[in-house]
């Protein structure tokens, strides 16, 4: 771990301000993704712009009827929310899929968001890795692969995003609000906060530098039956396989979206007509692209089962 | 003291003491964060700086180039190890590849250079700066490709050579019934969640280790070897070792570097290797092809039993014996055993719990399960039918003690064996495929020489001394129990002291030897001091009864403290041993029952009971001793569900070096345990008449899961371990 | 056992540290700062609280809590086990919540008030869940113990204050200690000798007296 300074902004506009000053500034949330992966030199920051302090904490409701939550709202306490428990339980379900009690006290919702791949070739320095050395190669073609992305990848990186949260703020059709260096502030969907790999794997997202994260908005609750199915090797602590976040209406509609399948929460609206005709047309509908490799081929059928049993589930 | 006649009548059967489940004496340490492991002995010599230690980034090669200016220029910076600072190494007898890179590079992760620096921070951060040029080299790193190509193992161990008896391949040909399947197990590593760690101080020409080490002896001498250095100038404390699992019976890189990096620095040094190292760094479980062939008459005789392993290490390495229980646990007249051995470049395999016998079952026992269905017999029905009280190999050498089949009667009892469905994929549970497995278990019981020091003080504390270790297996209160129980005090008038080369050598933690032999060789220096004891109070030694603090001989009784009101007494001996275990096969044996439910639609195993039922012999404390089943038993699930090194066979390495990617079991994997140990006293083990269970509790695990997986869906899967990708496709449909 | 050091001894013994590394720079905490010249540590002070005993340490930024416990402090009941928030073995409560202290700055938990293994009890005087650990033989190495204890009181009181988990089959009902709840919300501490059995045994116990 590189030598930084450290400093406690004082608000949101004021830390994306010195974040613009200092091009190796990196935010300082929780901290459960950024000081892991400074501790092995992939992050190495000479300086970090502390962000709890923000006053940016808190959950309520939004002028249209839905929820405002705080960047800096703790996973812990946006699962635990009545609101959310009540309107929103697929997000609620999510995070409590996540990572351990310790991790989600600590960690945030724009930290969750902005979490990095769990790619173990990204977690080993020695390794040729697109997204972490750009133009170095991707070791996970060929190589170790089991966990990773089946869709949306590219032939330079098939790494996956690892959240759970994201996967049901992307059902939700949750939006981010971000502030700038220059104070200004705009709205992005989650469904367009990260990017696809492409050539640039290392261009995770649409933020530019120095902008912040100060908000996720919900719209107002659509009601429905809300599950959120992880599949994973041990019964917990542990990234999906793949999980499913699922919001099924009464009459058979329903927004899907996947986690642990590619390099974002992976939704394809066009697809949820299928969800009536059942899990085999609707995943093969969203997974039209899919590239899998020889390691995780299995995840296609995976998510057709998983993806059944939410269905069957669903409809009670 | 030599052991070489059935032990008698001798005071531990009184089990005042022994036998007994005594809360852990060093508990209290433990629980409140008092027990001071390795890397925490923050006062036992002053000006402590920080080793950082990094790690090779080919797996075979040479270095052609290493830039060290950066680093020994960086804040805090007091020194930088390489092979060059180092000077001339040699490498002790037990590790496989140096723990030092330098030209030659021989695994992933071996280690290159130690920055050593004020504080922790400055070293992690100064290793970053050192740029490392390699020239790699072509490898071998797939045991399958590799696996044609793999020869007999080289050297003097018999235990290594191909055996046969009868006629193998006339039997099996000939049979009714015949199974030939092969079976694999991935590499594994032993994860213990304390990473190896050490510090070391120089003063003149000796150096002391604070290490975490199951084998002090092993350490001080593969050490003096390494360094080219007296033994006796090297003294090794393990007082506290955060699990070993056989991951920590050798030298490895973080105490040699913490010696050369304080020579260097002229200042103690602490290194603890970075878990993300770890894997690569130090020893795995290697991975094993293995072929099992059985023959058996119609009725469910077996006709002939073969069992052929293929497994990989790194030149010179050895291979993974997971050949050797099929040589004693069934009858059958035609057997046939061999083990191969691949030259690979991945790190060094070695021990890890039941080496051998954990990764040997998880095949054989499948193989029975296969078996028995093939045969229309109950897998216990059939295992029992094929039971031997003697050694298959040699018919007039009886076990010591077998009572194999009663672990399977009570465990089948207990578990409600009766209600397991015949047919596999018939029971079900809402969204749950349920499955009953069965395995048995079985590691052979080794004795090891043992010595220790014994006192008694004029307040009639009894202060035990050995270099035994305790690496969670309750070695400090077994030990604290036999003393009491032979000088008939309390336990809390007892004080163990362990894990420092200063004191007598013992028979290490390894191989599940260490509880029977450590307490034995206790056994024989109490001995000692009882005469001393009764000779200091003029009492006829063989009328002697020491019971309740007092020395009763006729009706004469006297305090026992009163025999060193005028000086401590003293006595030291050691167990030896003599032939019992040659002309009497010594095994533990146990039956493991395992229920699983499988999600219909995603494939996921989770274990919902698990019971052991174990024989092997007197348990000298039944709650450290379930401890150590119930936690071999969760690593047997691991085995079973999730562990699984991933080997990238281009580059050679273990590829999830971590603990979020490396997945060994969690709380919620695990269910209830229950443990079963039968009444026993085995006389021809040692004066304790004890085993060990430490190892038995994984071996046959993996199996009775696996078995169980079967009996819930009907999908076979032999390749280990059971992940849901590999049942996915031949599950039935989930509606 | 708290054994929390001096404040002057803390400061003497970094002390020793600085003075060996001519080229710190200081940062106080709050003030704005230049990016630091490569390589160069910088120093901060933080004020914290650790079990009932307030410290102030001058520390390089890059000290996570759990090596401002075990190093600087001494409290080394706090366990270093992976370093990187995948095992557990290095958990505290902080302002009463249970964290992962090898992913925190020291210098992020200005004012808060730490609670170790040492802070729950010492040999002399267990804390319940100490005391049930060791009737139930809840570990054997003991290196993941105190983590699992810290963990372990903190699940009971999670399970009280009504957080659901992912077992919980109805999010907004009422919680109870149930096995399957404290196996699962104990799934972050990781005990390689296997001990869950029994510290599911003793956390059931604690819960039940607690009523």
């Amino acid at each position: 771990m590189r030598a930084f300074s450290y400093e406690k902004a004082s608000s949101p506009a004021e830390a994306a301000a010195a974040a613009a000053r200092s091009p190796d500034a990196k935010f300082i949330a929780g901290g459960t993704n950024l000081l892991d992966l400074m501790k092995l030199q992939i992050e190495a920051p000479t300086h970090l712009i502390d962000v709890n302090g923000l006053g940016i904490d808190k959950i309520e409701p939004s002028s249209d009827g839905g929820l405002r939550i705080g960047a800096l709202v703790r996973n812990t306490a946006l699962a635990v929310d009545e609101r959310v428990r009540r309107d929103y339980a697929v997000l609620s379900r999510a995070l409590l899929a996540g990572a351990s009690g310790q991790l989600r006290n600590r960690a945030t919702t724009a930290g969750n968001l902005l979490q990095r791949t769990r790619c173990p070739y990204f977690y080993d320095t020695a390794q040729p890795c697109n997204k972490r050395q750009p133009g170095s190669g991707c070791s996970a073609l060929g190589g170790f692969s089991r966990q990773l992305g089946v869709v949306g990848i590219s032939d330079a990186c098939i790494a996956t995003h690892p959240s759970d949260m994201a996967v049901a703020m992307r059902a939700l059709d949750a939006t981010v609000e971000t502030v700038k260096p220059d104070r200004s502030t705009r709205s992005i969907p989650v469904a367009e906060l990260h990017r696809l790999p492409g050539k640039t794997p290392h261009v995770e997202t649409v933020l530019d530098q120095g902008e912040l994260i100060t908000a996720v908005t919900l719209p107002k609750p659509v009601g429905g039956t809300q599950i959120y199915r992880k599949v994973r090797d041990r019964a917990s602590y542990a990234f999906a396989l793949v999980s499913v976040a699922a919001i099924v209406q009464r009459d058979g509609s329903g927004r899907i979206a996947l986690g642990g399948v590619a390099p974002k929460p992976w939704r394809v609206e066009t697809a949820e007509a299928e969800l009536p005709r059942g899990a085999k047309a609707a995943a093969e509908a969203i997974l039209a692209d899919a590239k899998p490799t020889h390691e995780n081929a299995f995840k296609l059928p995976l998510i057709e089962r998983t993806l059944g049993a939410v269905l069957t589930q669903a409809r009670g | 003291m030599k052991f070489d006649k059935p032990a008698t009548d001798n005071p531990i059967d009184r089990l005042q003491v022994v036998g007994q489940p005594h809360d852990r004496i060093d508990g209290a340490r433990k629980v409140t964060g008092a027990a001071r492991y390795a890397y925490e002995q923050h006062d036992v010599v002053a000006n402590q700086a920080y080793g950082h230690v990094l790690g090779a980034g080919i797996a075979k090669g040479r270095i052609t180039s290493i830039e060290l200016d950066a680093a020994r220029n960086a804040p805090g910076v007091l020194a930088v190890v390489t092979a060059r600072e180092a000077g001339d190494l040699k490498k002790g007898p037990r590790n496989t590849a140096r723990l030092l890179a330098g030209p030659e590079v021989e695994h992933y992760h071996q280690a290159v250079a130690l920055v050593v620096a004020e504080s922790f921070e400055q070293a992690r951060a100064a290793a970053s700066l050192i740029k490392v040029e390699y020239a790699a080299a072509q490898g071998a790193f797939d045991l399958k490709a590799a696996k044609d190509k793999a020869a007999k193992p080289t050297g003097n161990d018999p235990s290594l050579d191909d055996t046969h008896v009868g006629d193998f391949a006339g039997a099996f040909a000939s049979a009714s019934v015949s199974l030939d399947e092969t079976y694999t197990t991935p590499d594994e590593s032993h994860a213990m969640m304390e990473p190896h760690a050490t510090l070391a101080a120089w003063e003149g020409d000796k150096l002391t280790l604070w290490t975490a080490n199951q084998m002090v002896a092993w350490g001080v001498t593969d050490m003096a070897t390494t360094l080219g250095i007296p033994k006796q100038n090297i003294r090794i404390v393990s007082p506290f070792i955060g699990g070993g699992f056989g991951g920590k019976l050798f030298l490895r890189a973080d105490v040699l570097l913490a010696a050369l990096g304080a020579r260097l620095a002229k200042r103690p040094v602490k290194v603890a290797l970075t878990r993300p190292l770890m894997i690569n760094n130090t020893t795995h479980r290697p991975a094993t092809i293995q072929r099992i062939r059985l023959g058996a008459t119609k009725e469910g005789k077996i006709t002939a039993i073969g069992h052929e392993s293929w497994s990989g290490d790194l030149k010179g390495g050895g291979p993974e014996v997971a050949v050797q229980q099929t040589r004693l646990l069934y009858a059958g007249a035609n057997r046939m055993t061999a083990m191969r051995l691949a030259e690979l470049d991945l790190p060094e395999g070695n021990a890890m719990r039941a080496p051998g016998e954990a990764p040997g079952l998880m095949a054989l026992e499948m193989a029975m399960d296969e078996m028995a269905e093939k045969l229309g017999m109950d897998p216990i029905a059939f295992r029992l039918l094929n039971d031997t009280q003697v050694d298959p190999e040699k018919p007039k050498r009886p076990f010591s003690m077998r009572r194999f089949d009663e672990c399977f009667r009570v465990g089948a009892e207990r578990f409600g064996w009766s209600r397991r469905a015949e047919q596999p994929g018939r029971m079900r549970e809402g969204n749950w495929l349920i499955g009953l497995g069965v395995a048995a278990a079985f590691r052979n019981n080794l004795v090891m020489k043992s010595g220790a020091r014994v006192s008694l003080d004029a307040k009639g504390i009894v202060t035990v001394e050995t270099d035994m270790t305790d690496i969670g297996t309750g070695s400090y209160t077994i030990i604290g129990q036999t003393a009491a129980e032979m000088l008939g005090v309390d336990l809390d008038k007892v004080v163990v002291k362990l894990g420092d080369s200063a004191f007598p050598v013992s028979a290490g933690s390894g191989g599940q030897w260490g509880g029977n032999s450590s307490t034995a060789g206790v056994y024989a220096a109490c001995v000692k001091l009882r005469e001393a004891v009764a000779q200091k109070l003029g009492i006829n030694s063989n009328e002697a009864v020491f019971t309740g603090g007092e020395v009763k001989a006729g009706n004469r009784s006297l305090s026992l403290a009163s025999a060193a009101e005028a000086g401590s007494l003293t006595a030291e001996d050691t167990i030896e041993y003599g032939d019992l275990d040659e002309t009497h096969q010594q095994s533990t044996f146990g039956a493991h029952f395992v229920e699983v439910g499988v999600d219909a639609a995603t494939a996921e195993t989770r274990v919902r009971r698990m019971l052991a039922v174990c024989a092997a012999g007197r348990i000298l404390n039944p709650k450290t001793a379930r401890s150590q089943v119930i936690g071999a038993m969760t690593m047997g699930v691991g085995a079973a569900l999730m562990e699984e090194l991933a080997v990238d066979k281009r580059r050679g390495f273990f590829v999830n070096h971590d603990l979020a990617s490396y997945e060994v079991p969690v709380h919620a994997d695990i269910p209830h345990q229950e443990v079963v140990f039968l009444d026993e006293t085995d006389p021809m083990s040692s004066p304790m008449k004890a085993k060990g269970v430490g190892e038995l509790g994984i071996c046959g695990v993996g199996a009775a899961v696996a078995n169980a997986v079967y009996n819930a869906t009907g999908v076979r899967v032999r390749d280990y371990p059971l992940t849901l990708d590999k049942l996915l496709a031949r599950m039935p449909d989930a509606a | 056992m708290p054994t929390p050091r001096e404040l002057e001894m803390n400061r003497r013994d970094l002390m020793v540290v600085a003075g060996a590394c001519a080229a710190f720079s200081t940062t106080a905490a709050g003030a704005r700062a230049q990016p630091a010249p490569v390589g160069k540590p910088v120093l901060s002070e933080v004020s914290f609280t650790v079990n009932g005993r307030s410290h102030k340490l001058e520390l390089d930024t890059r000290t996570t809590l759990l090596d401002a416990l075990r190093e600087q402090l001494h409290l080394t009941g706090t366990k270093k086990g992976c370093d990187h928030g995948q095992c557990g073995a290095c958990t505290v409560l902080v302002d009463g919540q249970r964290i992962n202290s090898c992913l925190t700055l020291a210098i992020m938990n200005a004012g808060a008030e730490i609670t170790t293994i040492e802070g729950l009890g010492g040999v002399d005087n267990l804390h319940p869940m100490q005391a049930a650990f060791v009737k139930h033989d809840g570990f054997q190495c003991g290196y993941c113990t105190p983590g699992q204890i810290c963990s372990g009181v903190a699940v009971l009181d999670e399970i009280k204050a009504g957080i659901p988990s992912h077992v919980s089959a109805d999010l907004t009902g009422a919680m109870a200690p149930t096995e399957a709840e404290i196996r699962e919300r104990m799934s972050g501490n990781i005990c390689r000798c296997g001990a869950y059995s029994n510290i599911v045994e003793a956390m059931t116990e604690v819960a039940g007296r607690q009523g």
